[in-house]
Formats: structure tokens, sequence, C-alpha cells
């Protein structure tokens, strides 16, 4: 008697949607565990880091604005996932589009108007996409690896952002802090929509995923990624251009976290030195426990966001440190990288007597 | 039919009985017997998918049969592994070669032997065995500058530096000129005098005739007859291996040739990378009704021209290439498809289809413009799905449907499927690269057919081929091409196979700068 | 610029680019293999914290860089058998490992933040150091010895050795290696494993030697140089010892114009200047080699012996 692995002739269906609820799942025990034997109370604090935010409606706002750019950022990098490329570096197009639609506030901060916050939000999707142009134009003229350019230039960014906020863009009034000045009135959006609560972002994310979806299931564009990311000679052999494809993927993933970056600089009201918060990074796992398609990266943006509200919470109540919500959503990538086995393939138990008979 | 362990002339070096193997969905081996005898030069005989490569994988040890047993020297035998085969004395040539792109052929050699020996020992070694088999070779070399046929003197370097016993070559004539034929039946014969036995794999009925002793035909993985080819014919052999009559592909007289359809002037292109073929002053003419067929060992330009034609590559200049009169030289695939201009690439899984895509995705990805698939850029879903259909009727495939992954068909129905995918589109100009690789036998002539049927009906067709006998039974017209220039085109009527044999081997697809040349052949 | 500034620069030089050298050399034999990890922040920083804080407990460093050596070494084992026996995407895994190492060190760390490391003893005794060129030839810690010794050792093995040899092959066309005979996911295996020990021991260097404290994030983004090392000494261990070195010289410049003050440019620039040139450096040298085959041919590819 033997476990054997059988390739599957078609993808299961219901594996990809099954996998990421069981990897999430199959973490979440196993985080009771590691938990039990580090010496805290497993169980407590698996509770409070998954559950209690999504009990606890007081937790919902925190969910939701921490959601949005992960969801922002993991629409943007799904493209790009299909195709095969890979934009690790989404957390420096993230930082740059938010220093890009600062630069605009910074030059609007003695003006009004309702076209500030739209150009604002185009600016910073324009920074963000233009900051992704580097490791594509790298890539199709030189072959130079996106994940190692973009990885480097989120160093180059973080750098970035620090000069500007202690030297040129210093607030006069902040005594001496580093930081902007903040955001003025017509350089806001609200923090809430009306009475629901939630945040903006959240509004732009489900709209996102609209478009997202129509675009990935119904246009030749989303056509050509799939190809590309599949078999490039052949989606070379149907007409498609894969340099295109690779700007057009970067440059999306790009935009995406320069919107994401600048509505959350909008939700802080200014630029410090804590502004980088790893959610570029974070929308990787999204994207990928999202299985790179619109709805499956809103839902997985949800989850993580109630990680990271669920590890400020299991930090007060239980007294675990920060860091474990960093470890357990490292734990939920890999879970939903090594389930993919399952959708690939099917788990026979053979016997050793031979089967078929001429 | 089936000999004991002790045959007239003593104990058989090798043999199988009842060797049965399965895979999901298809039974490759069934009960098969098999004896060969010492010095005996013993073909195995099968068309595609008969299931010869499975049968040697399991003497050499790539995997384990279901049942039945096998017997070296009147002993029991099993190789749980090639290094268990190679030390039983058993060599194998494969049909795709273990080779190493980037290293030479000292090391190609050393990582294909199971112990260490010193590089300069080696050395000698390889020099002795490539003298005693008259094997031509600079050891030097780095693989990636090696035509295919030297590639292949490695292989059989590598093998005979174990001194085999049985040595098994897996169809080894397809990527060889016919000089080169030649040479390696020398080998073989040289061999065989000396006492190895060579378990010789092909479909190439005439080469069985001429090179061995004793033939068992494969025939849907079972045995189906063990004859002496040298009382045989090779439409004897044929009989036994197809089974039935297949009806020739009926290619009527070419009357008169229409105008002229494809016009290609002075093609060039330059290396794709460090391993590909540069294109060189390519020029020819086909016309509409006319079938042009373009000869050549592997590795001399064929995929670099296809990809040329196809526009994969776009040409420096418009004018370069021209259908009907429109010159589409820098016009992408997409743009070359709306002028009438389809291809079908030789690469099944991963050029002219995408093994994990569906069938009708797969139907969308080429056929779109023609087919207005793609209205506004969005796609039509249902519209692909009933083109796919179509060509799925039309043409037979053996699947479950348009949702059908592609990697799921067979070769031979994944290949009639794209080749009725592009002859659906109703083309002007049809370029293909190794029709029938790899198919099986049923498939083979429906595609033949196919192509006789679409240049009947006024387009132009280009085949692309290794295989002389298909050229010479397709083709009006022939050209050969080698290290990516273009012969002269002759009617089909007006050449032989010898003087195509001697423009195919001309020389080799090495770099331009490799320095190395062949002394013109008698 | 004095006679003691010059060797003290070239002493920050040394010891500044050792971690990287260690790295990127067990990337390279990785790489070789066939393998991309981009695991190897991750296992570095797993490294740092094992190899202080084992070394804090059992007061003992060396047994602390032991243990660094395992830890990396368990943690590639993750993505190995993920990557490996899974067959999952090696950019997304090697990520994962990353991200994980951070969580990971960081849990562990967070009992030993502020702590002070212990010294090691320096290899050579003491009176061999005393002027300024034997401080620069013996007065360095063991890592550096051992980054040196280890590179030409690598080097050696792979052009050398039968096993080399194999390894090679197995990185340059694995679906023939397989058929040959070779044990290809075995041998990928033990390349993976041996990058994590080494890619731990550079860890260990950090936290043990050079700021001798656990920080989190100590290493700060040397994995990602050590891994864009690799890829422009086009996987030559002679290009890749002086390529760790111009990167050293480099970080040196950032440390000396924050201190000195003649820094010309804010001090961001200087920081971002490694990962700058680093791009530039990778631009160039892909221009020029292009698709010349110096790259293991089945790099990142999963290895899938039934087709």
């Amino acid at each position: 008697m033997r476990l054997v692995l059988e390739k599957r002739l078609e993808q299961s269906r219901t594996m990809v949607v099954l996998t990421p609820i069981l990897s999430v799942i199959g973490v979440m025990i196993l985080g009771v565990i590691i938990f039990d034997a580090i010496g805290y109370d497993g169980f407590d604090a698996v509770w409070q880091l998954f559950i209690t935010p999504v009990i606890d409606t007081y937790k919902w706002r925190d969910v939701a604005t921490k959601a949005a750019p992960l969801i922002l950022i993991g629409l943007g990098l799904s493209i790009g996932n299909r195709a095969k490329i890979w934009n690790i570096g989404a957390e420096g197009q993230y930082i740059v589009g938010a220093i890009s639609a600062a630069g605009v506030a910074y030059a609007t901060q003695e003006m009004s108007g309702f076209w500030i916050i739209p150009l604002m939000l185009i600016i910073g999707m324009a920074g963000g996409a233009a900051y992704a142009a580097i490791p594509a134009g790298l890539k199709t003229r030189y072959g130079v690896s996106e994940v190692l350019s973009s990885l480097m230039l989120v160093y180059v960014s973080v750098q970035l952002l620090s000069y500007l906020i202690t030297g040129p863009w210093k607030d006069p009034n902040g005594m001496n802090f580093p930081q902007t000045a903040q955001l003025t009135a017509s350089q806001l959006l609200p923090r809430e929509l009306g009475e629901t609560g939630l945040p903006p972002g959240l509004l732009f994310a489900l709209v996102g995923m609209i478009i997202f979806a129509i675009i990935v299931d119904r246009t030749v564009f989303g056509f050509s990624i799939r190809a590309i990311g599949e078999a490039p000679q052949a989606a070379r052999f149907g007409g498609f251009n894969s340099n295109r494809i690779v700007w057009a993927a970067l440059m999306i993933s790009g935009g995406m976290a320069g919107l994401a970056g600048t509505l959350e600089l909008m939700q802080l009201t200014r630029l410090n030195l804590g502004y980088p918060s790893g959610y570029g990074f974070t929308a990787i796992i999204v994207s990928l426990l999202g299985r790179s398609h619109p709805f499956g990266v809103f839902v997985a943006g949800i989850v993580l966001a109630v990680t990271y509200v669920g590890g400020q919470v299991a930090q007060t109540v239980v007294h675990v440190p920060n860091a474990t919500a960093g470890l357990f959503q490292a734990l939920i990538l890999f879970a939903i990288l090594a389930s993919d086995l399952f959708v690939r393939y099917r788990i026979k138990i053979k016997s050793s007597v031979a089967e078929i008979r001429a | 039919m089936t000999n004991g362990a002790r045959s007239r002339d003593g104990i058989a070096r090798l043999e199988l009985r009842g060797i049965t193997k399965a895979f999901p969905g298809v039974i490759a081996n069934s009960d098969v017997h098999l004896s060969v005898k010492p010095g005996e030069i013993h073909a195995l005989l099968g068309e595609n998918g008969a299931g010869k490569s499975t049968l040697v994988k399991m003497i050499y040890g790539i995997m384990a049969p279901d049942s039945g047993s096998m017997m070296w020297e009147g002993q029991d035998y099993r190789a749980s592994n090639p290094r268990a085969a190679r030390k039983q004395g058993i060599g194998m040539v494969f049909q795709h070669f273990s080779l190493f792109e980037a290293m030479d052929v000292v090391e190609n050699i050393a990582l294909g032997l199971d112990s260490a020996i010193s590089r300069s020992a080696l050395d000698r070694e390889i020099r002795a065995v490539m003298d005693k088999y008259g094997l031509r070779l600079d050891p030097r070399r780095i693989i990636a500058t090696l035509s295919v046929g030297e590639r292949q003197r490695i292989e059989i370097v590598r093998a005979l530096l174990l001194n085999p016993r049985l040595l098994i070559m897996d169809e080894p004539t397809s990527v060889l000129t016919p000089q080169e034929v030649e040479d390696l039946f020398v080998t073989l014969r040289r061999l065989a005098s000396e006492g190895c036995s060579i378990l010789y794999i092909s479909h190439k009925l005439h080469e069985i005739v001429e090179l061995c002793d004793r033939a068992t035909i494969l025939r849907g993985g079972k045995v189906v007859a063990t004859c002496d080819p040298r009382k045989e014919t090779p439409r004897s052999m044929g009989e036994m291996m197809i089974g039935s009559d297949f009806a020739d592909p009926a290619r009527g007289p070419v009357s008169n040739a229409g105008p002229v359809r494809l016009a290609v002037r002075d093609l060039s292109l330059p290396k794709p990378d460090d391993f590909g073929v540069a294109l060189q002053s390519i020029s020819f003419d086909v016309h509409a009704g006319e079938i042009f067929g373009i000869a050549g060992v592997a590795g001399n330009g064929q995929n670099e021209l296809l990809d040329a034609l196809s526009g994969e590559t776009l040409s420096a200049r418009e004018d370069v290439i021209a259908i009907d009169k429109n010159a589409i030289g820098r016009f992408g695939p997409t743009k070359r498809r709306a002028h009438g201009l389809c291809a079908v690439p030789e690469e099944r899984n991963g050029h002219a289809a995408i093994g994990n895509f569906t069938l009708a995705d797969n139907a969308f990805l080429s056929a779109r413009t023609r087919m207005g698939l793609d209205p506004q850029g969005m796609i039509d879903r249902t519209g692909a799905e009933s083109f796919a259909q179509t060509i799925i009727k039309r043409f037979s495939v053996k699947a479950l449907g348009p949702r059908a992954l592609a990697g799921s068909l067979s070769g031979g129905n994944l290949q009639k499927f794209i080749m009725g995918r592009e002859i659906l589109q109703n083309p002007s100009v049809l370029v293909i690269c190794q029709p029938t690789w790899g198919v099986d036998a049923g498939s083979a002539a429906a595609i033949h057919q196919a192509i006789i049927d679409l240049a009947n009906s006024g387009s132009a067709v280009i085949v692309i081929s290794q295989d002389l006998d298909e050229l010479l039974r397709l083709c009006d017209r022939l050209a050969v091409i080698n290290g990516g220039k273009l012969s002269a085109s002759r009617k089909v009527n007006d050449v032989t196979v010898d003087e195509l044999g001697l423009l195919m081997g001309g020389h080799h697809a090495a770099t331009p700068t490799s320095g190395e040349h062949h002394a013109p052949r008698a | 610029m004095t006679l003691t500034f010059l060797i003290d620069a070239l002493i920050t030089v040394i010891g500044i680019t050792t971690p990287i050298l260690l790295a990127a050399s067990g990337v390279l034999v990785v790489e070789k293999s066939g393998v991309i990890n981009l695991g190897v922040e991750g296992m570095m920083l797993v490294g740092a914290i094992t190899g202080f804080a084992v070394g804090f407990e059992f007061s003992d460093p060396w047994i602390g860089v032991g243990a660094a050596a395992v830890a990396g070494a368990a943690t590639s084992m993750i993505f190995a058998v993920l990557v490996l026996s899974l067959g999952t995407n090696q950019v997304a895994t090697g990520l994962a490992l990353t991200i994980f190492g951070i969580g990971l060190s960081s849990l562990i760390g967070t009992n030993y933040t502020g702590f002070a490391a212990l010294p090691f003893d320096p290899p050579f005794p003491d009176y061999l150091a005393q002027d300024p060129i034997g401080r620069v030839i013996f007065g360095h810690s063991a890592f550096v010895y051992f980054a040196l010794i280890l590179v030409f050792a690598i080097g050696w093995f792979l052009s050398h050795t039968r096993a080399g040899l194999v390894l090679r092959a197995v990185g340059e066309n694995d679906f023939s290696a397989h058929s040959i005979g070779y044990p290809v996911i075995a041998i990928r295996y033990a390349a993976i494993a041996f990058g994590g020990a080494i890619a731990g021991i550079a860890g260990a260097n950090f936290s043990m030697v050079i700021t001798p404290l656990w920080a989190e994030q100590m290493t700060a983004g040397r994995g990602w140089i050590a891994l864009a090392l690799v890829v422009f000494s086009g996987w030559r261990a002679g290009r890749l010892l002086a390529g760790a070195y111009f990167f050293g010289v480099l970080m040196t410049l950032e440390l000396y114009a924050k201190a000195s003050g003649y820094a010309i440019m804010p001090s961001q620039f200087w920081a971002a200047m490694p990962y700058i040139i680093a791009v530039a450096v990778l631009a160039f040298i892909s221009a020029r080699d292009g698709r010349s085959g110096k790259e293991p041919a089945c790099l990142g590819k999963p290895f899938l012996p039934n087709g």
C-alpha cells in the first residue's frame, strides 16, 4: 500500500477555492501548537489573533482600514503574478506614490479647491507607476530580474523618504520631528464614509475588485497575461508582445501601490519615518492567498488585515510580541503554496499488486 | 515466435517475457516477449505510440515493469536504475540526448560515466574509442556549438566507453543526413561483429531491411510479429506495423501553379541568441495550390525561419516578406494572420498550444483575429468554444470537448487540433514545421490529407520537415535549408535522395566562428 | 589620509564584506544546482538571533556559531521541502521564507534585545597583530578567514571535482542529469542545506562580531545584495570575491560619510548607494552577457521528471 500523487487532467475547481480556506485553518491550528510550545496560552493567542477582530464590531473599522491598501496593492500584483512577473518591490512603489502625492500637497498647501484631491490621487498613482517603470525598463531592455531590481529600489525609496521628511519637506511647526506638515482640509478625504464608519479606501478596493475582475476574465489583455505566464513562446505565437505586457503588469501594480500609498497618506494625514508599513510585502501574500483572482484578493486582504489587527490585540491581551503577526502571515503563505499541490495532483492509494491486465 | 532462454544458437543475451506496463489512461506495453542474441542487430519496430520507448526504458532501469520477467544470459535480470543497467553491460543512446549545453565534450562524457576518472585519462580513452569506431569529434568543443549529428556521436562514445554487451539505440537516424546514417551503420556493424548485441528502435522500414538481422514488431503495446527483415519487404513489415492498409494520401497532379501567394526576398536575420542560427538571404516563392517543402536536419535554422515567417521575429524591412503582393515584413503575428498567413510551429505544447489552457482558449489564441472572436478587446467565449468544437469534429480529434485541457490530448490528437485550427481559418498561406513529428500513423495520414486538401483549394502551403519521405510524398517543389541558407528549389520529380542528402549535410549548424570544417563528402 | 586611517578603513572594509561574501558563497552553490532561494535574508536573521542567543545561554560563542549554522540549515529545509518535494514556486516560497525568518527572529529576539554579545577570541595570537600590516593580515575575526577559505574551496570544488561537475550538471539540465541517473532532488536538498548553513553563519557574523548585539532586521538587506552579487559575478567564485569587496568599499564609504561630516550628499544618499549601484551593475552585466548561458540554465525552474 502506498500513497501516490497522480497528476489531474484538469485543475480541481473545488480545491482552488478550498485550499486558501484550509490553509488559514491549518495555520490557526499550527499556531495553537507553536504558542503552547513557547509558553503562551496557545488557544487564547490564536483566538485573539484571528477571531476577535472578526467578531468584535469595534475592530471592524481597523480591519477595513488595513485591508484597503492590502487589497489595492494585491489587485495590482495579481496581474503580475499571472504573468509570472514578480513585483517584490511593491513596497517601494507604495512609498514613492505617497511621496508623489505628498509633493502635490506640499506644493498646494496654500491653495484650496476640489481639484486637489483628484490631482493627488492621480499623481500618486503616476508616481508609483513611474517607479515601477524602472524595473520594467531594466527587464525589457537588459533582461535584469525584476525581483532583484524592484527589491533594491525599495531600500532606495526608504532613504528618499527619510531624506525628504528630515530635509526639504520637514514640518516647520513640527518641533523638529522627522515628518511632513499635516495635510490641509482640501487635501484629505473624509476619514469615514458617512454613517458606515468605513474608510474611503475600502470603496476604492471594491471598485477596483470589480474592474480587475472584468479585465482578468473578459478581456483579451487578461487572456494575454495568463498566456504569457503559462507559456511565453505560445503567447508570442498568439501575437502578444511580451515586452508590452511586462511594462503593463509592472506599471499597473506600481500604480495600484501608488494609489494605496496616497490613500494611506490621507488616512495618516502626514508622512513620517514610520510610514513604510510593509503593506507592499504583505500584499504579495494577499495576492497569492487570493489565488491572483480579484474576488479572492479581496477576501484575502481582509484575512491578512485581520492578522494585523489581531496581532495588536494579542499583544495587549496575551502579551505575545507584535512580530508574531508577521510570522503567521509567512506561515499562511507557506500553507497556500504547499496546498497548491492538491489543486494540481490527486492523492491515490495504490495496492502493490498490478491492477491492470492486458 | 517466442524462444526459450536457449535458442538454436545458444543463450539469448537479453530476453523479456510477459512484460506489462500501464499508466493512467493507457496501457503502454502488454505481455511483451522479446529475445536478442549475442552479436545480433535486432530491430524494435513500431509506429509512434506503439510502446517502444517505454519498453526500453524498463530494460535500462528507468522504470520498472508492472509484471513480467527479464533475463540476461539466462539469469534473472532486474535493473533498479540506469546505473545498475550500465553495470550489467547495457548501454543506451537516447532519442533525446542527455547533454549539457554549456559544458564541453569531455565533461559531458564524464558525466555519463559512473566513476570518477582524471580528465587526461578520459581524453585518451575518448580518442581511442573514436578512432576505433570511426567517430569524428573534437573533445574540447562546447556542446552548444555542435550539430545534432555530432551530439549523437557523444552519446555513442559515452555508451561505448562502458564496453557494453547490449547497445540500445532509440530512433537514431531521424536527426541524421543520409550520409551520416551510412556512417552510423558502419559503426554498428563493427560493434556487432565483436559480439555486442544491438537493439535498434525505429519506424524507418528501409533502414531496418538494410541493417537488421531480426525484428520484433509492436503495435498498440503488444507484439504482433517477429520476423527476419532480410526476408521481408518494407511494405510487408509496414503492414504488420500499422495493421491495415492506409490509403496513401492522394496528391493529384498539379497542373499549373497559380499566382505567387508568398514571396520571400533576401530574408536575413541575426542569431536570436548564442545557441541559434542566423538566416542568410533566404529567398523563395510559393504559388497558389502548391506545396513547397523545406528539408533539412534539425538545427539548421528551421525554427528561426518559421518565427520569421509567422511574425514572431520581425524582419528588417517590410518588403522582405509579401503575401498576395502585400508587404508584411514588419507586421507581428496578429497582423500577418489578418493578411492571411497562418503558421504551425514545431513545438506542440508550449509554442503552438498551451497545455494548461482549454482547447477553446487555444483556439482563441491563434484564431481570434480571423474568426472575429475578440470584438472590442473582449473575449467571445461562446464563439471560441463553438469554433473549437468545429475543429474537434471536422478533424476527428479525440478529446472530451472544447473545455478539455490541451495537455490532456495525445500528441497526434493535439497536432490534429492545431492543424485543424489553422486550416479552418482559411489561410492564404500556411507554414508548417514538422507536421507529423512524434505522431501516430493514423493522425499523420489525416494531417497529410488535410494539407493536400488545403493546397488544392488554392492556398500556398510550406512544409518544413526533417522527414524526407514525408516531403517527397507531399510536395511539389523542394529546397534544403542548411546553416541558415536555403538552396535553390527543385521539382520533386527532378531530385534524388542522394542530392538532397548532400545539400543537407553541407556544413553544420555550428556558429560561424567555430572554425571547424568538414572535408567535402564523396 | 594617514596610513592609520587607511589601515582602519581597510580593516573595516574586510569586516563589512565578510558576511556578504559568506552569504553570497552559499547562494552560489545553491544557484549552481539550479535553485533560487530568495530566503537568504530570512535565514541570515535566524542565524543571527540563534548564534547570539545560544552563545549567550551557553556562554560560548563558538557553540553559538555552530547553532547558527544548524538553524540556518534547518530553516532552509522548509524551503527545500516545499520547492523540491511539493513543487512550489521558488520565488514566492523564498520570499515567504524571508518573511518567516524576519518574524521568527523577531519573536525569539524579543528576549535578547539590548544585551551584548560575548566576544570571540581572535584566531591568531595577539603579538602578530601589533603593527599596522600585522593587523590587516592577522587581526580579523575567524569569520573573515573562514569566508576567504570558503570562497576558494567552493571555486575549486565546482571546477575541479567530480561532485562539483555533477552539481553544475544538475543546474544546467536537470532532466538530462536525471536521465543519466543522478539523484537531482537529493543533490538540490544538499545544496540548499549548505546554503542555509552558510547564511546562518553569515547572520551570526552580524550579531556576534560586526555589531555585537541583536536588533530586529539587523541584516538590513545585505541578503538581497548577496543575491545580486551572484548574478553579476556571472556565477563565478573569483568574481564573487571581487564583487563582494567592491560592495564592502561602498558600504564603508557610507559609514565614513556619516561619521566624518564630509558627506557632501545627505547621509541617506550614501545609505542608498549600494542598492543603486547594485541595480546599475545588474543592468550593465545583463546587457553585456545577454543570454550567453552563464546562468545555470535550470535556475528557478521546478524539476518535473515526468514531463
